[in-house]
């Protein structure tokens, strides 16, 4: 877990290697409410970073993920797609949502991803 | 991830109570109230199972008094108060001139001469603003006692087992004995309470207006009649999904200042029979015109479902004419399947219809189906 990013936008991102998992946050999960639904774009897909590529929807609303870098879909979580309760129950973990392929993760870098201690001050807790 | 964050301040009497149950919040017209307490499906699932309480407590409650309170809510409102008997409640609008509606309320006679009016939380400024200002002329009183009550819901098929099992209820005759839309003053722990047999969720159920003061006694004590009744506390989430599939409207989605209430299916309410005038009793008698936008439902196939502002085509999955526009929509707990409540053009209301829901930029088909889209089986 010591590796983990997030964004402003309520995602994670672990990296292993030039590979990206991604997901969204407890906190995130918790606001949308019970996730019903779950799009995820395609394996072999490009993505561009802050571009809409997946969505998860509750009853109540609807969220947008976005592509937090460019890179290539390399899998998508079919299981989500089956059990979108996933994404509430074990965000981290079951409830991952796409493996993004960078060329250089140095792109994380960038202040726009944060630690967990930053994104808990940014969500007040 | 967008995360709509609203600063809001004010409180129920009931929100310790609600923290301690661990509820998730929402902003509702300023409101902080529970959305959720753990599982939004669950709390659906138990109302049409069993039951859910519900905190109530924004709803507004205006009370109106005076010798000619009957003569001045036929005035003021849309329907014929006059004709409602000591018990018995009503839902009435509250239209503008132009005949549009400016809240949708429930009105229960609680005396000979004082009715109390309840309108929407965020229509409360507006219902009691537009009372006050008809009431000029007429031997009636208007006053906002929306902070002094606290409104609590018992709805589900189990209701009435709960309220019998209550302690501390003292009711002029037996619950089974009140009939839907009716609603008696009696007392809970010594203070008045209102119950009513209304509500908002296609169920059977009842609502209990107490003192303020009252509100967290009666909770506690209704969770625990209800606990062998399988009652669950129960947020506006599911609220809003019970009431869709009950094909009811909400205020500033199917009802607002510009829809005429024949748009939103609603013209019985408007009693155009009734002597005297009334406050947009001309607008109403011209009506809307021949094209204007009607209510209708929606179903669709899969999970994914259209929402409140999504946009309705005819003409095929390709079709560039935007024939209407969805107010509500989810996908529906109990039918499993995506509902949505939509204005369209009156040539493509009718039931069958195929139509499409742009869904971002996905289209998807839809089917006009009448309202409601779930009954309650008839009980006893």
């Amino acid at each position: 877990m010591t590796d983990l990013k997030y964004t402003a936008e309520h995602e994670w991102i672990r990296t292993e290697g030039n590979v990206l998992t991604v997901g969204i946050t407890a906190y995130a999960a918790d606001k949308l409410g019970e996730i019903v639904f779950a799009e995820l774009p395609s394996a072999g897909s490009s993505v561009e970073a802050g571009k809409v590529v997946a969505e998860v929807e509750s009853t109540k609303s609807v969220g947008e993920v976005f592509a937090p870098v460019s890179g290539t879909v390399t899998e998508v979580n079919a299981d989500v797609v089956d059990n979108p309760d996933f994404i509430n129950d074990s965000p981290l973990d079951k409830g991952w949502l796409f493996k993004i392929e960078v060329e250089d993760t140095s792109v994380l870098d960038g202040d726009e991803f944060i630690t967990v201690d930053e994104y808990n001050a940014l969500i007040g807790e | 991830l967008t995360d709509n964050a609203v600063i809001s301040s004010r409180f129920s009497p009931l929100h310790q109570v609600h923290v301690d149950a661990g509820a998730s919040f929402t902003d509702f017209a300023g409101w902080q109230m529970p959305v959720r307490y753990s599982s939004e499906l669950e709390e659906h699932h138990a109302v049409r199972n069993a039951a859910g309480l519900f905190d109530l407590s924004h709803m507004a409650e205006i009370i109106v008094a005076g010798p000619e309170s009957a003569a001045f809510l036929d005035y003021a409102l849309c329907g014929k108060i006059s004709a409602i008997a000591i018990g018995q409640a009503k839902y009435s609008l509250l239209l503008s001139e132009d005949g549009g509606i400016i809240d949708d309320v429930i009105v229960y006679r609680t005396h000979e001469n004082r009715y109390k009016v309840v309108a929407n939380a965020g229509n409360r400024f507006q219902a009691a603003g537009a009372l006050a200002g008809r009431s000029a002329g007429f031997d009636a009183t208007v006053v906002d006692e929306s902070d002094q009550f606290a409104l609590v819901a018992v709805q589900g098929p189990a209701a009435r087992a709960i309220l019998e099992a209550l302690p501390g209820l003292e009711l002029p005759s037996a619950l089974a004995d009140m009939r839907y839309y009716w609603s008696a003053l009696g007392t809970y722990e010594g203070s008045e309470v209102l119950v009513a047999r209304t509500g908002y969720t296609g169920e059977d159920g009842f609502e209990l207006y107490v003192t303020a003061s009252q509100a967290e006694s009666l909770w506690v004590n209704l969770m625990a009649a209800g606990s062998e009744h399988g009652l669950v506390p129960a947020g506006l989430a599911c609220r809003d999904t019970l009431r869709l599939e009950a094909g009811m409207p909400l205020y500033g989605h199917e009802l607002t200042t510009n829809i005429l209430p024949a748009q939103a299916g609603l013209g019985r309410v408007v009693a155009l029979k009734k002597e005297g005038d009334f406050v947009g009793r001309a607008a109403s008698e011209v009506g809307p015109p021949e094209d204007a936008r009607v209510l209708v439902g929606l179903v669709s196939e899969g999970r994914r479902a259209g929402r409140a502002g999504y946009p309705l085509f005819a003409g095929g999955a390709d079709g560039d004419a935007e024939v209407g526009v969805i107010t509500s929509g989810a996908l529906s707990p109990t039918l499993g399947h995506p509902i949505a409540m939509a204005y369209v053009a009156p040539q493509f209301s009718e039931i069958g219809t195929d139509l499409f829901i742009d869904v971002r930029g996905k289209r998807i088909p839809a089917s006009v189906t009448a309202l409601p889209f779930y009954k309650r089986k008839a009980t006893e």
